[in-house]
């Protein structure tokens, strides 16, 4: 089959690689139909996460077709249209009984890798290094996908491609932030990255009831989008001084929700502070990951607020606020998606036309495109905020 | 199917050592004495099953990846602290240690990796019935770049701080 592989450091090719097969009883194989790429997708691509090896298989936010069933699966048959979180979860550990599907202790092939860099194994993740299990990903005609009962769920009738095709990682990732976050009624909720996982944390903050949200970028096309879908409000931190606006925007006290939705390669305006942080980078010894958005989410948090991160970070940050987060009295939280826990309601939700996704794809594209897509992707062109491949199709779908 | 009835011959063996210390473990603060309180070595290596202790070790029957380790290693069957479940406990009788243990380690014959990956396919095989597979082949292309992380995915399931 084809498949959309990384190379090496910023260099991807499509290239036929062998066809998946049930090595677990609980497996399916799915023929993807849909498969997005990811902001997360391009930390792989810059070389910033680890355990990557030249002919890995990407992707991990898609859609599909089961076309073959393993003998103690029961939910799903041959011929559903399924869509399928991209974290791997048992379900059935003490970890997944809590909801906390992204911390599962069975879902990750290679658990001596993260202990060694995180102390316990998290879920595996498809497409997504080999410390998240080292599974093949979405970009591919095919995939496996484990504990099929679990991670792949039925798309209702009437719920097109599309919009089915975000509920398996950027809208549940949005969800959870805004949900473990603790949005309540009436709060102000400021979010960091208008990206697809952005974007889909401050609709649900606006579901969950926020009075005012506000997503800050750097990129105008995707804050001109965000504002017009979502009614947000809109700050260019290239145009403003975020802290003072956020203030004058909550009458002085500062957002009672921040959710961090960029991650290990933030940008900064500060051009010498920002450089040095890149160098510092680079050495992989002074820190792994630049943290300028989450470093501003607390800074300008109200007091006794919540930070929440869904942005990926991969190692360890420099001159990280703890002062101000514990005089402040802060709660930070943070996750890989626990997209189990949410995915049915979501796709509820969007059978109803109460959770809006499909915008979010500006250009579908076949598997051949792969690599122009990232390109678009990663260096913001041509107004891209999510390139969607069709593996098995030509590229000609849109929404309804 | 031999090393099936075989592993099923060791694991009643070894069930009758753990069985008594099984049949007792009720309500308590912390069944096993650790490294630090007892001086011994080598360390427990300890897992928490989300399965009642009945269900874990059957009649002091072991599961079958711990069971097929035999002789080489201590075992405990307890309920977890906190109630939530059943601690599976096992600990190396010796422990390969200076340049010998380094060497077994890097050679993948370390007797500690298989004591680490026999506590998680115990764990796997009783919380959802299966020992998860990692995906095959794990790669198409073999550089020489790849070989550290190569030798480190082979060695993932038994390496760790488990």
């Amino acid at each position: 089959m084809k498949a959309l592989c990384w190379e090496g450091v910023n260099e991807l090719g499509v290239e036929e690689v062998p066809d998946p097969q049930i090595l677990n009883n609980q497996d399916m194989i799915i023929k993807v139909r849909l498969s997005s790429v990811c902001g997360s997708d391009l930390h792989l691509l810059d070389g910033y996460i680890p355990a990557m090896r030249a002919g890995d298989v990407i992707g991990h936010e898609f859609l599909g077709e089961v076309v073959e069933t393993g003998p103690e699966v029961r939910r799903h048959h041959v011929g559903d249209r399924v869509v399928v979180c991209s974290v791997i979860a048992c379900g059935r550990c003490w970890f997944c009984e809590q909801g906390l599907y992204s911390c599962c202790d069975n879902g990750n092939t290679n658990p001596g890798i993260p202990e060694m860099m995180w102390g316990q194994s998290p879920a595996g993740i498809f497409g997504y290094s080999h410390a998240m299990g080292g599974f093949k990903g979405s970009h591919a005609q095919y995939v496996r996908v484990p504990y099929a009962d679990r991670v792949a769920f039925t798309v209702p009738e009437g719920v097109d491609d599309v919009d089915a095709l975000f509920a398996s990682d950027a809208a549940p990732t949005g969800w959870m932030g805004a949900d473990l976050g603790e949005v309540k009624a009436g709060d102000v909720v400021a979010v960091w990255g208008a990206g697809g996982v952005g974007q889909m944390a401050a609709q649900a903050a606006q579901v969950l009831g926020a009075s005012r949200v506000i997503v800050i970028d750097r990129f105008d096309y995707r804050l001109d989008m965000a504002a017009h879908h979502l009614g947000v409000d809109t700050l260019n931190y290239e145009e403003t001084d975020i802290d003072g606006e956020l203030r004058e925007r909550t009458d002085g006290r500062g957002p009672d929700v921040c959710i961090e939705a960029v991650g290990m390669e933030a940008h900064s305006p500060h051009t010498v502070a920002y450089r040095w942080e890149q160098v510092k980078q680079q050495t992989r010894v002074m820190e792994t990951d630049r943290p300028h958005a989450l470093r501003q989410a607390i800074m300008s948090c109200r007091k006794g607020g919540m930070v929440y991160v869904l942005g990926v970070f991969a190692g360890w940050i420099d001159d990280f606020p703890m002062g101000a987060l514990m005089n402040k009295g802060l709660t930070m939280r943070s996750a890989q998606q626990h997209g189990e826990r949410y995915i049915p309601m979501l796709l509820e939700r969007m059978s109803r036309g109460e959770f809006k996704t499909a915008y979010l794809m500006t250009h579908p594209m076949p598997l051949s495109e792969g690599a122009r897509g990232y390109d678009l992707f990663k260096h913001k062109r041509d107004g891209c905020v999510r390139a969607v491949f069709s593996p098995n199709g030509d590229g000609r779908f849109t929404t309804r | 199917m031999k090393r099936t009835t075989m592993g099923a011959v060791v694991g009643s063996v070894v069930a009758g050592a753990v069985a008594t210390r099984f049949l007792s473990a009720r309500q308590r603060k912390w069944p096993m004495s650790t490294r630090a309180q007892d001086r011994r070595r080598p360390r427990w290596h300890v897992v928490t099953i989300n399965r009642p202790p009945d269900e874990v070790a059957p009649g002091g029957r072991l599961p079958e990846p711990i069971a097929k380790l035999g002789d080489e290693v201590e075992v405990q069957v307890n309920r977890a602290v906190g109630d939530r479940g059943t601690a599976l406990a096992a600990r190396l009788r010796r422990e390969p240690s200076g340049i010998t243990g380094a060497a077994s380690r890097l050679a993948g014959s370390d007797p500690l990796q298989a004591v680490r990956a026999a506590l998680r396919e115990s764990k796997m095989l009783l919380e959802t019935g299966e020992i998860l597979q990692a995906d095959k082949p794990g790669t198409a292309k073999h550089t020489i770049t790849g070989r550290p992380l190569d030798l480190a995915i082979s060695r993932a399931r038994g390496e760790g701080r488990l």
